[in-house]
């Protein structure tokens, strides 16, 4: 089920917003079973970084490949999981936890075919997996900025992929639902699963990494063993500045909704 | 009810009615979604131009509104995905375009002037002839068929488009879909409750059922009965009470929405608090 093909390869990626360069020629490529954490301070370019590899923004120089394949060919996007940073969940309608965890499943979904046995199944277990399973028909308007976190994981593990591309999944949640997620990446990356994952504080993701890839001003300045003994705050670039915390610095066990 | 359906052109306009408030809050879901809530409005203003199009060609203006209401929800979507800031600028340009070129062709037709626009304005439901029904019908049939083919991707699209990009969805041919699916919708709805006011029947039913319901699809589908209601209730009343039906359909549909509002506290207050582990 994982192939041999690498999943990211990036050469001299370089992306600019607005006219400012934001990558400055990044190369990196990810092996099918990595585990890897892109770290870095805020604004480094983490979350660019994840778009640029997904095709989602286009490169101003350089190239990249998903699968071996530009990501504008590329097709067989079943093998993509991919959780966004995201501050709220929904939009003006209400909508239910399981209907949007039901939607992870659209890229393996055909037009005009029913929801399949497969289909509820794979959702159930990942709502599961993240503790939601009791409020699966909550709107989820009406979660927390942690609860609603989770509810983008669910939807990332509803579809089965085989590369999982987590933008700050356990930002604003709590140690015990990490612990959660934690569990059952490990599970997936010993079935052979990619993750690619961005974080600010590793925490109970930390002995399931294999590799920590560090951003600083759009560059790549560390790649390679994730920073055991040190400690993400021991970093280059890394300011102490927790990612959603606009007043006062929280520490990572007094949690509180973002948004 | 049963002596309303003696009368030919009330049987007409009950159909158009009841296919009106069935589609316009159903492809409204997708657009209060969005936050697109006035793409409705803006696309009605272009349509005046298509209306004044028509008589001034000697076209069915409802084929002509069809046309240009595409051409103009098309170009308001390519504006929207530039993303850029002067954005509701430019689309501000285009509504005033659509009603100053409504007023301008509609004057050089011949024999036209503003009133000739104004049943379009305001709706003239009960005029409508054979042939717009028939329109309206597979108008109708149209929209809904998109709905229920591209139903699932417009679901994950109007969620969150950058997940959409990442799941293979053809983003651009979706959100084209919902633009020329919401202009086809305000062309069926022009004849019934008039351009001004066909956003009201894509957005205040949403709004009413939002009040009760948890989930996307309760909502779309609530919301629908909610329209058929409102129009058909509308419409009704208006044949008793000598008033334009366009107007009444707004008001009952608004009724409605203050109704849920307090059905929806109530139900709320009353519903057991979850517990959240
Ligand atoms: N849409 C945009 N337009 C212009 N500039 C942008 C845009 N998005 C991000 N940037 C800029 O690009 C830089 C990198 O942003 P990015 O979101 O990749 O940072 P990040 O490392 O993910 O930060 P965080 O830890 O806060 O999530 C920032 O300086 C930001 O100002
Ligand atoms: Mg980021």
């Amino acid at each position: 089920m994982t192939s041999s093909k690498t999943v990211f390869t990036m050469s001299g990626g370089r992306v600019n917003l607005d006219r400012r360069p934001v990558l400055r020629g990044i190369d990196l490529s990810v092996e099918p079973g990595e585990a890897v954490a892109v770290l870095g301070a805020n604004g480094s370019g983490k979350s660019t970084l994840i778009r640029a590899l997904l095709g989602l923004i286009p490169l101003s120089g350089g190239e990249t490949l998903l699968y071996d394949r530009p990501p504008a060919r590329f097709r067989e996007w079943w093998r993509i999981g991919y959780v966004p940073q995201r501050l709220s969940v929904g939009g003006g309608v209400p909508t239910t936890i399981r209907e949007i965890v039901a939607s992870g499943r659209i890229a393996r979904q055909r037009r005009l075919r029913p929801t399949s046995a497969a289909d509820r199944e794979a959702t159930g277990r990942a709502l599961a997996a993240v503790g939601l399973a009791h409020r699966a028909s909550d709107p989820v308007q009406a979660l927390s900025g942690g609860q609603q976190q989770r509810v983008l994981i669910a939807r990332a593990l509803a579809g089965e992929p085989d590369t999982f591309v987590m933008d700050e999944p356990t930002a604003g949640v709590d140690s015990e639902s990490q612990k959660l997620l934690a569990e059952t990446l490990s599970v997936l990356v010993e079935q052979g699963k990619t993750v690619l994952l961005v974080a600010h504080e590793l925490g109970p993701l930390e002995p399931l990494i294999t590799r920590a890839v560090v951003l600083r001003d759009g560059y790549v300045c560390h790649d390679g063993p994730p920073p055991h003994a040190v400690g993400t705050h021991a970093l280059p670039g890394h300011d102490h500045v927790h990612p959603h915390a606009e007043e006062e610095p929280v520490s990572p066990l007094d949690w509180r909704p973002i948004s | 009810m049963i002596e309303l359906l003696q009368f030919d052109f009330m049987r007409r306009a009950l159909i158009a009615a009841l296919l009106v408030g069935l589609v316009a809050p159903a492809i409204g879901t997708f657009m209060v979604q969005r936050r697109l809530a006035l793409l409705g409005d803006g696309i009605g203003h272009v349509a005046l131009t298509g209306v004044a199009l028509g008589f001034l060609t000697g076209t069915a203006p409802v084929l002509t509104a069809v046309l240009v209401s595409v051409l103009g929800a098309v170009a308001i979507e390519l504006v929207r995905a530039r993303g850029r800031t002067s954005g509701d600028v430019a689309l501000a340009l285009l509504f005033y375009g659509g009603i100053a070129g409504g007023v301008l062709l509609i004057s050089l037709a011949p024999g036209g002037s503003n009133a000739t626009l104004t049943s379009y304005l305001f709706g003239s439901i009960s005029s409508v002839p054979v042939e717009d029904v028939w329109v309206i019908g597979l108008l109708a049939a149209a929209v809904l068929g998109v709905l229920v083919v591209f139903g699932r991707e417009l679901y994950v699209l109007s969620q969150d488009e950058e997940v959409a990009r990442a799941s293979g969805l053809p983003v651009r041919f979706l959100s084209l879909l919902i633009a020329v699916t919401a202009a086809l919708t305000v062309v069926i709805a022009m004849r019934v409750v008039g351009l001004l006011l066909v956003s009201a029947l894509m957005v205040v039913p949403v709004a009413t059922s939002q009040q009760l319901t948890r989930g996307f699809t309760s909502t779309m589908l609530l919301s629908m009965l909610f329209g058929m209601i409102s129009t058909v209730g509308g419409l009704t009343s208006s044949f008793y009470v000598e008033v334009p039906p366009g107007a009444v359909i707004v008001i009952v549909a608004l009724t409605g929405f203050v109704l849920a509002l307090g059905l929806g506290r109530f139900i709320r207050r009353s519903r057991p608090q979850e517990s959240t582990p």
